[in-house]
C-alpha cells in the first residue's frame, strides 16, 4: 500500500469508530488523543488485524499517536502483505 | 449447542456479553453459557407479580452511550438518557446535584463554601491520574490532600462512587479518580425500558450475529492440554473449544473449574492474597398500580451516620442507605414506580444465621427500610403492595459470585484477571474486577479489552 492509501485506510477506520467527530480536515501531525479515547484505541488495533492482518503490540501502541506515526509505523508492515 | 467452537465465554454479564458480541463480529463462533436462567449478572432484573425490580439500573456515567453504540449498536445507545437529579440527605448536609462537573464545582464552593482554587485543583488533580503511575496512595489521603479534616466534603465525594462500584476511603485513589472522573464529565445516565428491556436486546443481537446462548448451562471444568486450553464441561457435556473467556468468579476459575496445577506457584500465592468485594443488601419495594409517588430524586443517599465511615457502611446495623427510584419514564406507555433500596453488607453476617434467623433477619431489614422511607414517601405503607428482600446469600445464589461479592475483586485483582492467560493458553477472564473496571461501564469496556487479547491470541 502507498503513503496516501494507508492514511485513507486509517481514516476511513477511525470514521467508522467515532462517527461524530470531524475527520476530513484531520492534520497528520495532529494528535489523536483529542478525537480518540483509549477504547477508540482498542478497536482501532482491533480493524487493523482483522482487515489487514497487521499485530499493533500493546508496546508499540505509542506509535499510534497522530496521523503520521500510524503511516510510518503501518508502512514496512503493510509491505510485507 | 454443537460439540465444538472456537471460545466459549462462561457467564452472561455485561462483560461477557459485550465481549461474545465484539468477537462474534470478527467472525468468531461462540458459546455463551450462563448458569442462571437470565442473563445479565448483576445488571439484572425480575419480575414479581405486575412488578420488574431493577437490580442495578441508575446509573452509569455518559461513556455508557458510546460503548452501547460502538459494541451493540445505534439503537442501544438512543435509549440511554439522563437521570434527573441525585440527592443526599445526611446530618451533614442535605442537597441535589445533577452530579457533573460543573454543579459539582458550584456545590463545592457555595455549599461548602470551598475556596475555588482549592476545588479546582482538586478536579486537576483527577484529571492527572494515571493507571501507569505509583498507585500507593490511598482515596483517604487524597481527600486529605485537598480538603483536610473536611470530612462532610469527602463523603459528598465518597458516597455515590462507593454505591457504584463498591469502593472505600481505603482502596488507592486511582481507581476513585477514574470512575469519579467518568461520571463528572457529564452526569449520571440510565437506560430507558429499564434492564428486562436491554437484556431482551442483547440477546437478540448476540443471535442474529450467530452466538448460541445457552441459559441454565452450568461451566464446572475447564480442560486444559499442552499448557492451553481444549474444552469445557456445560451441564456434564465436553465442548471443545480453543479459548475460553470466564465472566465468572476469578477465584472458582482458577482453582475450582480449571485446577490450581495449572499455575504457577507465584501466580497462585498472589491470586489468593485478593481482596474480594464486599457484598450486598437490597430492599425492591414495589407500588400499587394506579398510585404515584412524589419526586425525590432518582438516586437518594441517605445516612443518619454523623460522618461517612466504611464500618457502619457495612455493619448490619443498617444507617445508610441508597434509593434508586424507578419513575414510569423508565418504561414509557407504563405507569408503575419502585423503588430499590441498596446497603453495603458483608457476607459473614449473614452466612451464619439459622434458617429462622435468616428469614426474621431479612423481615426486619424490609421493615426498617419501609420505615426509613417513609420519611421521604408519608404514604408509603397504603401504596406499598409488594416487598423483597435480598441478601449476600441471594447475590451469591444467582451469580454464583463467592460470598455474594458485588462488585468482583479489590483493585489488586486486576492483574491477575488480566493475566490469566500468561499461565493458560487461551485463558481469559473479564467482568467487575478492580474496582475500576466495576459498574456498568467498566464491565462492557473490560468486556471489550478482553475481546482483544482473545482475538490476538487467536490469531
Amino acid at each position: 500500500m502507498t503513503r496516501a492509501e494507508i492514511s485513507q485506510a486509517i481514516i476511513d477506520i477511525v470514521n467508522e469508530i467515532v462517527p461524530d467527530e470531524d475527520w476530513s480536515a484531520l492534520q497528520p501531525e495532529e494528535n489523536l488523543r483529542g478525537k480518540l479515547e483509549s477504547m477508540d484505541f482498542l478497536d482501532v488495533v482491533m480493524e487493523l488485524r482483522k482487515q489487514y492482518g497487521v499485530e499493533v503490540p500493546e508496546a508499540d501502541y505509542g506509535a499510534l499517536s497522530t496521523l503520521q506515526s500510524c503511516v510510518d509505523y503501518l508502512e514496512p508492515r503493510l509491505a510485507r502483505k | 449447542m454443537r460439540d465444538s467452537y472456537d471460545i466459549v465465554v462462561i457467564g452472561g454479564g455485561l462483560g461477557g456479553l459485550t465481549a461474545a458480541r465484539r468477537l462474534a463480529r470478527e467472525g468468531r463462533h461462540i458459546l455463551l453459557a450462563e448458569q442462571h436462567s437470565q442473563l445479565g449478572g448483576l445488571a439484572t432484573y425480575f419480575q414479581r407479580r405486575d412488578h420488574i425490580f431493577d437490580v442495578a439500573l441508575h446509573g452509569f456515567p455518559v461513556g455508557m452511550r458510546k460503548s452501547l453504540r460502538k459494541y451493540w449498536g445505534k439503537d442501544f445507545a438512543e435509549r440511554v438518557v439522563q437521570v434527573r437529579s441525585i440527592r443526599f440527605h445526611n446530618p451533614q448536609f442535605q442537597l441535589d446535584t445533577t452530579f457533573d462537573n460543573r454543579d459539582f464545582r458550584a456545590k463545592l464552593q457555595e455549599l461548602f463554601g470551598l475556596p475555588q482554587e482549592r476545588v479546582e485543583a482538586f478536579f486537576a488533580g483527577i484529571a492527572a491520574m494515571n493507571y501507569y503511575d505509583d498507585n500507593s496512595e490511598t482515596t483517604r489521603e487524597f481527600f486529605q490532600r485537598y480538603f483536610p479534616g473536611r470530612t462532610d466534603v469527602w463523603r459528598f465525594l465518597m458516597e455515590p462512587i462507593t454505591y457504584a462500584n463498591g469502593s472505600t476511603l481505603d482502596e488507592p485513589a486511582i481507581s476513585y479518580g477514574i470512575v469519579f472522573g467518568n461520571f463528572m464529565s457529564e452526569g449520571v445516565y440510565t437506560f430507558q425500558g429499564g434492564t428486562d428491556c436491554m437484556i431482551e436486546m442483547m440477546q437478540r443481537e448476540l443471535r442474529s450475529c450467530a452466538v448460541e446462548v445457552e441459559t441454565s448451562a452450568a461451566v464446572d471444568k475447564i480442560y486444559v492440554a499442552g499448557g492451553k486450553v481444549r474444552a469445557v464441561r456445560v451441564n456434564g457435556r465436553e465442548i471443545a473449544c480453543q479459548a475460553v473467556i470466564s465472566n465468572g468468579s476469578l477465584p472458582r476459575t482458577v482453582l475450582e473449574w480449571t485446577g490450581q496445577e495449572f499455575f504457577s506457584p507465584e501466580f497462585l500465592s498472589g491470586l489468593q492474597k485478593v481482596r474480594l468485594s464486599t457484598s450486598s443488601c437490597q430492599v425492591y419495594i414495589g407500588i400499587r398500580e394506579g398510585a404515584t409517588i412524589p419526586y425525590i430524586g432518582d438516586l437518594l443517599f441517605t445516612s443518619t451516620c454523623p460522618e461517612y465511615n466504611t464500618d457502619a457502611l457495612l455493619s448490619r446495623n443498617i444507617s445508610s442507605r441508597t434509593y434508586s427510584v424507578y419513575y414510569p419514564e423508565i418504561r414509557p406507555g407504563t405507569h408503575k414506580y419502585s423503588v430499590v433500596a441498596s446497603m453495603n453488607a458483608r457476607y459473614e453476617d449473614w452466612a451464619k444465621m439459622t434458617r429462622e434467623e435468616y428469614r426474621a433477619a431479612k423481615k426486619a431489614m424490609i421493615e426498617d427500610t419501609l420505615a426509613a422511607l417513609e420519611q421521604y414517601i408519608p404514604e408509603l405503607r397504603s401504596i406499598c403492595d409488594y416487598t423483597e428482600a435480598a441478601t449476600p446469600l441471594t447475590f451469591q445464589r444467582y451469580t454464583g459470585h463467592l460470598q455474594g461479592a458485588t462488585f468482583g475483586s479489590k483493585f489488586d485483582g486486576l492483574r491477575y484477571s488480566m493475566e490469566l492467560f500468561k499461565q493458560v493458553g487461551g485463558l481469559f477472564h473479564t467482568g467487575s474486577v478492580g474496582i475500576i473496571m466495576s459498574g456498568w461501564l467498566g464491565a462492557a469496556n473490560y468486556g471489550v479489552i478482553t475481546a482483544n487479547e482473545v482475538d490476538r491470541y487467536l490469531n
